[in-house]
């Protein structure tokens, strides 16, 4: 077991090397590149020549790509151009990071609560009429542009019916003492119940429409898993020990069909920052994924490298975790 | 579809992508069967043949290919069907009069116009073409780059296989929207064609490994033995006799990412990362361009939005179907 997790560590910061060298190219090859997007429209050659020597661009790649490992493991990001100009890109994405995990955890709640059991009841009736809805469904859940979605959701029950927040994570009358960042858990602890609720309506609409994708993915995979399960020979020998059905679908079926599903959720967690980029940005949503779609448009290459190694070293973690959970489920994994 | 349970994300990314790709070796060996005809106790039935069988009853297939031969044939004839150019601006006066700064529906403008004056249903026809236009040619370019990746590992093997098959892991590995803005993002100013490039090389990975996958099928078949035996080079058995037999499940998969690409051209759009210029209206750009209005006049991202979504339904039930019909582990 150890020298399985010693190995997939290597892996890992194999793979975390290369990704470094991606980034670092993709840098360099920005149009533009930092030094005009510094100084804007001020840039003159002098100018351009001296930031240029301060930045040690005119260095060889190899010590440039040293140095910017360093800068990167000091934790020094640069100061950001666009999203908030001048301050500290690191401390941007630390102070927006709280808004796309609580986003991402409501979403992560929508999706399973749907999905785990319409997918359990479609697969036990297969081929019924609910069986079909929900796979045209989910079909359609693919279909649907993400921030499509997110505009729809807006626009019937914010502008239409005016039940719920149009944008942002709180509304501005409410004065909500900041404890976590966490608006919802920040409003429980302090014991300021409408701050709490407020922040909880603002969430619903952004949580649907990003929770739209991962209800597709954990419906889809639930369907296949409990099918699959139902095969098996171990159910057909509960059957015919004359279990009751209430023992054979909760201890046989479901908690055997469930062991892909959590990974499942696991790794969809990992992936929501794409769905949050077009989710947050549709409904100004203060998270990383504004931030994202922000530093994109105004080209604010400084919050781009903090957000984009974030997510990427995000999603290598969360992979390693996968493969040891199960490794630790499944042994044969071990020797492979 | 098989869910192998024990597999991490990217592992269940990549053995969707290799089931599919197993359904190549499959497809040829049947093929080879059925055309020496020297099995005679098996009433050859080519894996073609029984899929398209299966297919002409299969609703699901029937509604896709119904919404996409529609789609294709809108794109193609209607420079000639749009009542008006895309690009002019009949309704301008109207615009510019203020009362009313989107013109609703009048005679010869069936859908009213848009913010530019500009009238609604043409430049819906004419996205049409546009739209399949972005989609269809990022697949191919994606599909090339693929092939000539997948064929380079797929012909060669040793550490050409390994190099190429580690860059695709890592491409893959990336969520596919980012890996999109990224590259489009290198463009110093964004237009169709960095568009189309930015959503090309992301599909690149994916035909790269089912290529690649099936390649390896196809290699291990009894006509490429026959093929080696009878001393042919190894460029023709390459490109004659492996090559030709392992596309089936590529061009299964170019559907599906047909639909892929216009949903992500349409999310590149949005975060501005496409095409500026509207005089060649396209429906993710349609759809884009009109955010900032859906409070006010939301029927001006409902069309678009409402072609793309059916659009790329389509192509998602042709590919899914055609998909389950080639695969032998569902073939009855």
């Amino acid at each position: 077991m150890l020298r399985f997790i010693l190995r997939r560590l290597l892996q890992m910061i194999g793979v975390i090397v290369v990704l470094s060298l991606l980034l670092f190219i993709w840098l360099r090859s920005l149009p533009g590149g930092t030094v005009s997007a510094m100084l804007g429209d001020r840039a003159t050659p002098e100018s351009t020549a001296r930031l240029r020597h301060e930045l040690g661009l005119d260095e060889p790649i190899t010590v440039q790509y040293i140095r910017f490992v360093q800068r990167i493991v000091s934790g020094d990001f640069g100061i950001s151009t666009g999203v908030l100009p001048g301050s500290d890109s690191l401390d941007i994405f630390l102070t927006r990071l709280p808004a796309t995990i609580e986003l991402a955890i409501f979403a992560m709640i929508i999706a399973i609560a749907a999905g785990i059991p319409l997918g359990y009841v479609a697969a036990r009736r297969r081929g019924s009429a609910l069986d079909n809805t929900s796979i045209v469904g989910s079909l359609i859940g693919v279909a649907v542009p993400v921030f499509f979605l997110a505009f729809l959701l807006k626009y019937i029950f914010a502008l239409e019916l005016g039940v719920l927040p149009v944008s942002g994570r709180q509304s501005g009358d409410i004065e909500a003492t900041r404890v976590t960042g966490f608006f919802v858990l920040d409003g429980i602890l302090t014991r300021e119940w409408d701050a709490a609720w407020d922040a909880f309506l603002h969430l619903i609409l952004p949580a649907l429409a990003l929770a739209s994708i991962p209800f597709a993915v954990i419906f889809r995979i639930t369907r296949a898993s409990v099918l699959e399960v139902m095969e098996e020979d171990y159910v057909r020998t509960a059957e015919s020990k004359g279990l009751s059905s209430r023992v054979i679908r909760g201890r046989h079926i479901l908690r055997n069909a469930l062991l892909p599903v959590v990974t499942t959720i696991g790794l969809q967690t990992g992936g929501l920052l794409a769905g949050a980029v077009l989710t947050e940005r549709v409904f100004s949503y203060s998270g990383i994924g504004d931030a994202l779609a922000v530093s994109f448009f105004l080209r604010d290459y400084a919050v781009l490298q903090v957000l984009i190694l974030a997510a990427a070293v995000t999603f290598v973690v969360v992979n390693l975790f996968v493969d040891i959970a199960y490794a630790v489920i499944d042994p044969r994994i071990r020797t492979r | 579809m098989s869910d192998n349970p024990l597999k991490s994300h990217s592992d269940r990314r990549k053995q969707r992508i290799d089931d599919l790709a197993a359904t190549a070796g499959d497809t040829a060996r049947t093929d080879t069967v059925t055309t020496a005809g020297t099995v005679e106790e098996a009433p050859g039935v080519s894996l073609i043949a029984s899929a398209w069988r299966r297919l002409r009853r299969n609703p699901v297939f029937i509604v896709g290919a119904v919404i996409t031969l529609i789609f294709i044939i809108l794109a193609l004839i209607s420079p000639w069907i749009a009542p008006h150019d895309p690009a002019a601006q009949p309704l301008l006066d109207k615009v510019r009069q203020g009362s009313n700064p989107v013109p609703g529906p009048e005679p010869g403008f069936p859908l009213g116009a848009d913010p530019a004056g500009r009238d609604l249903l043409s430049r819906l026809l004419v996205g049409a073409q546009q739209t399949l236009y972005v989609g269809v040619v990022a697949t191919v370019f994606g599909l090339v780059g693929g092939l000539t990746l997948g064929t380079l590992a797929g012909a060669f093997g040793g550490w050409v296989d390994s190099f190429v098959m580690r860059m695709v892991d890592v491409m893959l590995a990336i969520p596919s929207l980012l890996l999109a803005m990224s590259i489009a993002a290198l463009a110093p100013r964004p237009s169709q064609m960095t568009l189309i490039i930015a959503i090309a090389i992301v599909q690149v990975p994916i035909f790269a490994r089912l290529l690649r996958g099936s390649m390896l099928a196809v290699r291990g078949s009894d006509h490429v033995l026959a093929a080696r035996a009878l001393g042919v080079k190894r460029s023709a058995i390459v490109f004659r006799h492996i090559l030709p037999n392992s596309l089936a499940p590529v061009i299964v998969q170019s559907t599906l990412v047909l639909a892929t690409s216009i949903i992500d051209a349409a999310a590149l759009s949005f975060l501005g990362l496409g095409n500026p210029d509207d005089r060649k209206p396209e429906w993710g750009q349609m759809l884009g361009a009109s955010q900032h209005l859906i409070g006010d006049y939301p029927h001006l991202a409902f069309y678009p939005a409402a072609c793309i979504i059916i659009v790329a339904l389509g192509f998602t039930l042709m590919g899914e179907s055609l998909r389950e019909a080639l695969d032998p582990k569902t073939r009855r």
